[in-house]
């Protein structure tokens, strides 16, 4: 196994350092010979790398159809003039890093992007600035690709003429790592994108999703920091996601949730952290899906569990100083809460195991009425609805009475 | 006036009840400080018991003053003052003297907590502002009703029927008639009706605080505009102001009327 390992290295070691000397290295500067990157990309052959010295290029449409390496120095700048997609890739292992593209063209027919991936495979877009942008990276059924530290800045005003800053469709495999997005529709985008991996990523100030995931299964997010996007972050009709410690911070609005799930069968959500938003979790017709260890503190809903929700679990998360704790518009319960921490408990542990000896009612009457009458809400915190919060406490009657957690923790994980 | 505001306010400051009032404020805010050392969830507490507080203490200290001090406003009648100048003297000093036991009360252990380096200060001065605003309210209010009402024991009931009113009986009413009527549009009468509650708005003072994130939840422009933005803050604010003006001037206006 150990051998087979070294002789692998080996061979690749072998491999570039041959690479090097067989493959050409061309230059592109102003009084280079090549003063033009389009040029450059057409005159190369396979595998050779394009050095792009710093300077300002005025072009757009530049097709890749074979395996380079465009490296830029000093971050050069790709001026796209408003017209077109910068960057076209049709080739296998491409890999492009140290570019600035700016002005992209917007069309309201045409997914223009800065640059656009079409079924290719092995791909590495890195250390690239995008500025000015329409639609940031368009992968298009390409797979086993990189994404990573980039910053995406787009000035998007309105959603109806702005693009994505990373979408992916039909692609697979794909790793999107590091970057930076910032005002535009959606910040990362995926659609029919399975096994992709979405991590260390920072989102915000998006007109409307920080991420976005529609059709697509088996993807894993982590370490992303969601903040402030016009309506959070929304996981739609996917299966089997893994989401784990992110976090989900200052999504404000009617419409605007910390995550969405819609459709959302066998998911994960592990350690992640919901702070200030107006909803940490709105579900919808999910099931199977396990929330375990998150940490909901400070928003107007930390859980608005809506409707045809089955089979869920929610185990030793830490809901902290919100509004409401849980919100559900039905009687009929099956999901369970059991271990979690509720600052607002006020049972006692006799026995010192950690455990409150009298069960956690998170479903308050008010959390109903509000669902029904939403205008009452400016009656929250009242001495009269304390009152009838206690009553309905003693004796459930509006709110489903199963919904219980039966030994909630003492303290905070 | 000023004379008999210093008078009364000197005779409250003497007064065990004064004393016991601090001591309590004393004593919840340092308990809560110690059990608990982050200063803003200790304002959020101390708002959630000041709005059911504050109102009560100034009920009754209103209308127990004016009663205790009774004979001597009737000797004062007989000196050539005038009328308003001793209501209002006296009400301002029981006024007085509350508020500075509450602000005295919840100052000194918050500044003993590092009050100034922290960044609850303006937390805890709409606090003390809110405070002081349903002391004026509630004392004026009581002196209304002791000016009403000759008869001690009514007097005593009315006024705690009014703080019972308004601090639970108010909102159980106004729940009602939202849910009864939830198929109007209701968010402009929804902000209306609280305005005739100065313990309503008070709560939404806090609200504005402390649950922001929930209130945009709600869909409504009336809403968002109120709550998204500080016209909220101001609205609230100068309503509870005109809250303490009327009351004030009935008390001027009934005490000139008034056969002792």
């Amino acid at each position: 196994m150990l051998q087979g390992y070294f002789k692998s290295i080996l061979f690749i070691v072998f491999f570039f350092t041959g690479a090097t000397s067989l493959y050409a290295q061309i230059e592109v500067c102003e009084n280079c010979s090549y003063s033009s990157i389009k040029k450059a990309v057409a005159e190369a052959r396979s595998g050779d790398t394009i050095h792009i010295k710093k300077g300002t290029y005025r072009e757009n449409k530049i097709i890749i159809d074979k395996p380079l390496y465009l490296k830029g120095y000093d971050y050069p700048v790709i001026d796209g003039l408003k017209k077109a997609d910068i960057i076209n890739v049709f080739a296998d292992s491409v890999r492009i890093s140290g570019i600035k593209l700016i002005n992209v063209g917007a069309s309201y027919t045409e997914d223009y992007a800065a640059i656009r991936v079409s079924k290719a495979k092995n791909f590495i877009l890195e250390d690239l600035i995008l500025e000015k942008i329409f639609f940031g990276i368009y992968l298009e059924k390409a797979s086993d690709g990189i994404v990573r530290n980039n910053k995406i800045l787009g000035d998007a005003v309105s959603e109806h003429n702005s693009g994505n800053g990373i979408q992916l469709w039909y692609s697979k495999r794909i790793t999107v790592k590091e970057n930076l997005i910032q005002k535009v529709r959606d910040g990362i985008y995926l659609e029919f994108a399975d096994h992709c991996i979405i991590e260390d990523n920072i989102s915000k100030d998006n007109l409307r999703y920080g991420l976005h995931f529609m059709f697509s299964n088996d993807d894993a997010y982590a370490q992303n920091v969601f903040e402030n996007n016009g309506a959070g972050v929304a996981v739609m009709f996917s299966k089997r996601i893994e989401m784990r410690a992110n976090q989900f911070r200052y999504n404000w609005g009617t419409a605007s949730y910390g995550l969405l799930l819609k459709e959302i069968n066998d998911a994960e959500i592990v350690e992640n952290i919901f702070e200030e938003n107006t909803t940490g979790i709105n579900i919808e017709g999910s099931n199977r899906v396990n929330y375990l260890k998150n940490t909901f503190k400070n928003n107007g809903w930390a859980v608005k569990v809506r409707g045809a929700c089955y089979e869920n679990k929610f185990l030793e998360n830490n809901f902290l100083y919100n509004s409401f704790d849980v919100s559900y518009n039905s009687k009929l319960n099956n999901n369970l809460f059991l271990n979690n921490y509720w600052s607002s408990y006020t049972g006692y542990d006799l026995d010192e195991d950690g455990f409150g000896d009298v069960p956690y009612r998170p479903v308050k009457l008010f959390s109903y009425i509000v669902n029904r009458t939403p205008e009452t809400i400016i009656l929250m915190r009242s001495l009269f609805v304390d009152i009838i919060d206690f009553s309905e406490k003693v004796s459930p009657v509006f709110t489903p009475d199963n919904l219980v957690d039966k030994a909630p923790l003492m303290r905070k994980k | 006036m000023l004379k008999i505001l210093k008078y009364s306010f000197f005779d409250l400051i003497r007064s065990r009840w004064s004393y016991v009032y601090l001591l309590f404020y004393l004593l919840l805010s340092f308990v809560l400080l110690f059990l608990n050392q982050d200063l803003s969830k200790a304002v959020i507490t101390l708002m959630n018991v000041i709005i059911i507080l504050v109102p009560l203490i100034g009920t009754i200290f209103g209308v127990m003053y004016y009663y205790n001090s009774k004979e001597f406003t009737e000797l004062l009648l007989a000196q050539p003052v005038k009328r308003s100048s001793i209501f209002l003297g006296q009400y301002l000093g029981v006024a007085l003297s509350l508020v500075m036991s509450l602000v005295l009360g919840l100052g000194i252990p918050f500044v003993f907590y590092g009050l100034f380096q922290s960044s609850a200060i303006w937390n805890f001065s709409l606090l003390l502002i809110t405070g002081a605003m349903l002391t004026f309210i509630f004392t004026a209010l009581a002196f209304n009703i002791a000016l009403y009402n000759e008869n001690k024991i009514k007097g005593f009931s009315y006024a705690i029927l009014l703080w019972l009113f308004l601090a639970v009986i108010y909102d159980g009413l106004f729940l009602m008639s939202l849910i009864v009527f939830e198929t109007y549009p209701l968010d402009k009468f929804t902000l209306i009706a609280t305005t005739f509650n100065p313990i309503d708005l008070s709560r939404i003072l806090i609200l504005l605080k402390l649950d922001i994130a929930a209130l945009l939840g709600y869909t409504g422009a009336v809403f968002q505009k109120f709550f998204g933005t500080n016209l909220g803050l101001f609205a609230a604010l100068s309503t509870l102001m005109v809250w303490v003006v009327l009351p004030v001037l009935n008390i001027a206006r009934k005490a000139k009327k008034k056969d002792f």
